[in-house]
């Protein structure tokens, strides 16, 4: 049986964590591949890295803090923000990171998401989601409306059709944040969470809301998802993965306890 | 020196990566001359079947993985590259080497465990119970777990070659065994610690082990 897999994510900016995580003796450290150490080492199963760097020139930055990160931990992750090309993809691929994610990019052109796919296999291509709920309509059946440009942009597009198109494209995987749930620290938008991924055949990572490992418990069951993004939870030392998976395993999640 | 074979099957610089923090010195390389002079040979890949037997065929590697085997040099087949030492791949139904009598299978479409439907692929975390005594899978604990990207498994025509099994809906072979042939469906390289035992185990070994 496949544990389910808890995935901390770092947003990086100019090679820089945008925000610090507490270290061990709460020691606030700034610098992505440490940070990724630490939680590869905390038992961290996965780890999500979103560069929020703005000017095309800095990216090159980030391919040097993937480099490094594939050289200190040997564990999946993988690398979203401003991701919009084939050759972007590969850069960050041959850079070593096992995945890519689009969001943005994909929604102005799905076709990114097959070409991805044919060019690296679809466990490369990682469908991240922004989502708000909205009032039910004719366009968006669902509730649920696609957002983009970090929730400043609405598209017009149901989010469960958005899934269900970009699996057929593809996307091997989804990253699914709720907007409303995010940063609120109340728990994950779990009737969103069941409906996607009730609806697709493949792998969606919750995100946005967690602030306890209650919300994960939640998530990982009732909203049916296959992994848990965490953020906030465990940069602040609030919690460690360890104390989280310790968790999840004393309610009967299944989760890896052996790294 | 250990030789990893590059036939175009994905990114293969993670196994390197993996090797080298074990301190082991190896080479990513598609040339046979140099895989040759190798003490032990790591065939990865990622990808789909056909394209990697394409691949094969056209470089000639095929040939040279067939004969490194049967010379004895220890070999270790990961994910795809464990697929196609198979005879045959249901995927797009592909001949493959025909070096361990066999075949691979997709699992099936219905699969379900506790009244759940599972995804395919199989991606994620996953336990593998070692039958014992192999020394390459020597020294990791039964509650380790690996990590998997598949859809396809493979089905060995003899159970003695299975030496690891791994539960997702079905009971599969996700380790297989025979003679300095060892080939495992998981990504040892992205399995943290168990994993990097594995790579460091099977770099050690001389690769006779009696069935």
């Amino acid at each position: 049986m496949l544990s389910k897999r808890i995935i901390p994510c770092l947003d990086v900016r100019d090679g820089r964590l945008t925000k610090g995580i507490k270290f061990k003796g709460n020691v606030d450290i700034g610098d992505p591949v440490e940070a990724a150490r630490e939680y590869y080492e905390q038992g961290a199963d996965e780890i999500v890295f979103y560069d929020i760097t703005a000017s095309a020139e800095k990216r090159a930055i980030m391919l040097d803090v993937v480099k490094r990160v594939a050289e200190t931990i040997f564990i999946p992750f993988s690398v979203g923000g401003g991701i919009g090309t084939v050759e972007q993809m590969r850069q960050v691929i041959l850079a070593g990171a096992e995945k890519v994610s689009v969001n943005s990019a994909a929604v102005n052109n799905p076709g990114i998401i097959a070409e991805g796919a044919k060019a690296f296999g679809s466990q490369c291509i990682v469908l991240g989601m922004d989502v708000k709920k909205v009032f039910a309509s004719e366009t968006i059946p669902s509730g649920y409306e696609m957002v983009i440009h970090g929730g400043r942009t609405v598209t017009g597009l149901d989010a469960l059709r958005w899934a269900q198109e970009a699996e057929r494209l593809g996307a091997g995987e989804i990253c699914l944040n709720s907007i409303d749930a995010d940063g609120t620290q109340d728990g994950y938008e779990l009737n969103l969470t069941a409906l996607i991924s009730s609806h697709v055949g493949i792998p969606v990572i919750a995100s946005g809301g967690a602030g306890k490992p209650d919300h994960l418990v939640d998530v990982l069951t009732r909203g049916q998802a296959d992994a848990a993004l965490i953020a906030s939870m465990v940069h602040y030392r609030t919690y460690t993965i360890a104390e989280i998976k310790n968790f999840l395993h004393g309610r009967g999640v299944k989760t890896r306890m052996q790294w | 020196m250990i030789g990893i074979v590059d036939y175009k099957a994905g990114n293969l610089t993670s196994v390197a990566r993996a090797l080298e923090s074990l301190h082991e010195p190896c080479i990513v390389t598609h040339d046979a001359g140099i895989l040759d002079d190798a003490s032990h040979i790591i065939f990865p890949g990622v990808g789909a079947a056909g394209q990697a037997m394409a691949n094969l065929r056209e470089s000639g590697l095929d040939g040279h993985l067939r004969k490194w085997v049967r010379e004895g040099k220890p070999v270790l087949g990961i994910c795809l590259g464990t697929q196609v030492i198979f005879e045959r791949s249901e995927e797009d139904d592909t001949p493959c080497l025909g070096i361990v009598p066999g075949e691979v299978k997709r699992f099936p479409a219905d699969l379900r465990e506790g009244g759940q439907r599972l995804k395919i692929p199989h991606m994620g975390w996953n336990r593998v119970a070692f039958s014992e005594g192999h020394p390459v899978f020597a020294g990791i604990p039964a509650e380790a777990e690996f990590y998997f990207v598949h859809s396809y498994y493979p089905a060995p025509a003899d159970d003695a070659w299975a030496t690891g099994w791994t539960d997702y809906g079905i009971r599969f072979c996700s380790a297989v065994a025979r003679g300095n042939l060892v080939a495992v469906q998981f990504h040892p390289e992205k399995s943290g610690r168990p994993g990097l035992k594995l790579l460091s185990n099977f770099c050690g070994w001389g690769g006779n082990h009696a069935e």
